[in-house]
């Protein structure tokens, strides 16, 4: 069967996670990684996995975008480039899913908006959010398909070890991030999110924790309803999302407790956060090369500006 | 008796009872209220008086409770009565932001502790950096202390002061580190920082220790203490305020604070608009045996009510969990899938 092509730019954690998820895949195949370090370990691995590696940057890859034929490339770098490598690869048709907090394109959660996403006509770049946003406002949309939430809060409880230099220096970008999109794509009319970094050792396995504040009395069992099945959906791609307790009811407040563990592709299990981006990133990816590959989705080449 | 061979040396007093006094009220402590005693706090020539939701800038939440008014009124409305004394809040990041900082600065805040868990100093250069940009007195807060060990945490000190922090705490948040722990942490970070960088110290009295614990840092080279009027704080409380002041007095360590003034503000007002009495019971003492975040004493004997399941239980398993201070959502948590263990809940999740 044909696959699509793919580049992966960043060749850390993320990058490197996701490489082993896309080569499982039926309809991506990864070609080429970015880095920026001639040494990095990341491409070496990816070398060894088969593919073509560049350390110069986007601009290392670009000559190639067309001749290797890539139409969709990942990038796990940081928002302060982001913008610069998806205008780049945009002039030259190819769509961007960024894992970055820079969302420049549209906000996707796969089970929330990624069907509405892909049919509301050509769109070149999709944002990922965060990892917590990937985590949690599935449930915040789950509670909200029953009746509107008034505000959403959730707290994301991440493992030391799994949280990397570029999220640690930039905590308030991630807390904004995920607050704007439990609302723009949870529906909650307001948000907040909180982080916390748990050092203990054995890593503990991520833990988000979703309250929704409802319009009226709660509708308990269509709630609990709704949020088991949007749960069954996440686990499609992330079989270790799992309930642990709730959905709980206080007065007008839904609370729902989660743990979420990693495939453990590269990443240790208990580094869920980042399993659950990769999962999310790639899945997007899937909906839009099945749809290139139908015929349906066709991506433009942008002006450079 | 004479004095002692601390005879002489400067303490600056940090108050906070309106800041980890919040968490014993639950965050219902009045703006009115709030008011009285720092005024009175002011009077009294306390230096420092910390002013926001328990847990902080952004901490009105479900996760942290939600305070009778909002971090900017309160800070607003004590700006506007206190005349010698600089008004200090407290920022998490992960919780609050630069622009809550912002606010509370344009709100009359000129001081803040920048608290992050005592082996996360790396998540808080942004915040130590815009608070010193804004001109801030800039506190770097290493919450659970106890859980790291003499070196992590001055490698943690000297992370926070190369931020910019112009003075590094080791804050007990468990009440759980012993005379002897504060001696040698304390000495090791003088040891190590700029001599211009001050040290401080935040003790919470679950082990009875909050006021010897304090002497001992100083004693050890801090020279910036926090305390709350009759200790209310969260746990146990905090190092009580009137009774350092007193012991300073005794020592000859100078506070520059009106002792009985303190005295008369935490008995004629604090006292009497505690909700519980603060003091050394079962769970608070449980806090600091375990290792346990002060502020989630409070929220575990609430869930203790709902499930079922005794509150030193829930707290013992919190310890063991290696829970720190922003996951009270784990209180709940544990408590239900205590609670269903042993039959109290119904149901597998």
């Amino acid at each position: 069967m044909k696959k699509i092509k793919c580049a992966l730019i960043g060749s850390g954690n993320i990058g490197t996670d996701l490489l082993y998820k896309l080569k499982r895949s039926e309809v991506l195949e990864p070609v080429w990684m970015v880095g920026i370090d001639a040494g990095s370990e990341g491409l070496a691995r990816a070398r060894d996995l088969g593919l073509k590696t560049t350390h110069e940057g986007v601009d290392g890859l670009l000559p190639h975008v067309l001749d290797d034929d890539i139409r969709i490339a990942f990038d796990a770098t940081s928002a302060y480039v982001h913008a610069e490598n998806s205008r780049k690869l945009n002039a030259l048709g190819v769509l961007m899913i960024d894992l970055t907090p820079a969302a420049i394109g549209p906000l996707c959660v796969p089970p929330v908006n990624l069907r509405d996403i892909a049919a509301r006509g050509p769109v070149m770049n999709v944002n990922m959010i965060s990892c917590a946003g990937q985590a949690t406002i599935p449930i915040v949309a789950a509670v909200g398909a029953v009746q509107p939430v008034d505000y959403a809060e959730i707290v994301a409880s991440l493992s030391s070890r799994s949280v990397g230099p570029g999220t640690r220096a930039n905590l308030d970008e991630f807390t904004f991030t995920t607050s704007n999109a439990l609302e723009k794509v949870g529906g909650a009319k307001r948000g907040k999110a909180l982080a916390i970094i748990n050092p203990a050792d054995p890593p503990l396995i991520m833990r988000n924790t979703i309250y929704c504040e409802v319009e009226g009395t709660p509708d308990r069992d269509a709630i609990t309803a709704s949020v088991l099945e949007m749960i069954r959906q996440v686990q499609v791609y992330v079989p270790g999302y799992r309930l642990v307790n709730g959905p709980d009811f206080n007065g007008n407040c839904v609370a729902v407790f989660m743990e979420v563990a990693g495939l453990g592709d590269y990443l240790p299990t208990y580094a869920g956060n980042l399993d659950i981006m990769t999962a999310a990133a790639a899945r997007t990816a899937e909906m839009f090369a099945q749809g290139i590959l139908d015929g349906s989705e066709t991506l433009r080449h942008l002006e450079s500006v | 008796m004479g004095k002692s061979k601390l005879e002489g040396r400067k303490v600056t007093l940090h108050d906070m009872s309106l800041r980890d006094g919040m968490h014993a009220k639950r965050e219902q402590i009045p703006v009115e209220t709030m008011v009285r005693i720092a005024s009175g706090l002011d009077k009294a020539a306390v230096p420092y008086i910390q002013v926001t939701h328990g847990a902080g800038l952004g901490g009105n939440s479900i996760q942290h409770g939600r305070a009778l008014a909002s971090n900017a009124d309160y800070i607003t409305a004590v700006a506007a009565v206190v005349k010698q004394a600089k008004i200090s809040v407290l920022l998490i990041p992960g919780l609050g932001t630069m622009r809550e900082l912002q606010e509370a600065y344009d709100c009359g805040a000129r001081s803040v502790h920048v608290a992050t868990h005592c082996t996360e100093a790396d998540t808080s250069p942004q915040h130590i950096a815009f608070a010193r940009k804004l001109g801030m007195d800039t506190t770097g807060f290493l919450m659970m202390s106890h859980l790291n060990d003499a070196k992590g945490l001055t490698e943690q000190a000297l992370l926070m002061e190369s931020y910019g922090a112009n003075t590094v705490y080791v804050t007990d948040s468990a009440g759980y580190m012993l005379t002897e722990d504060v001696t040698e942490v304390v000495s090791r970070i003088r040891d190590a920082l700029k001599p211009e960088t001050e040290i401080g110290f935040h003790g919470h009295h679950n082990l009875g220790l909050g006021v010897a614990n304090s002497i001992a840092a100083i004693a050890a080279g801090a020279s910036r203490i926090d305390a709350s009027l009759a200790g209310l704080g969260a746990g146990a409380g905090n190092a009580p305020l009137e009774v350092l002041a007193a012991v300073c007095d005794r020592m000859g360590i100078e506070t520059g604070a009106d002792t009985f003034a303190l005295m008369d503000l935490a008995e004629d007002v604090v006292v009497p608009f505690m909700d519980h009495l603060v003091r050394v019971d079962r769970e608070a003492l449980t806090l600091g045996y375990a290792g346990v975040y002060s502020t989630f004493l409070l929220p575990a004997r609430r869930a203790a009510e709902r499930f079922g399941v005794p509150a030193r239980d829930i707290l013992i398993e919190l310890g063991r969990k290696k829970m720190i201070g922003g996951q009270e959502d784990m209180i709940q948590d544990t408590a239900m899938t205590m609670a269903r263990a042993r039959g109290l809940l119904p149901g597998a999740a």
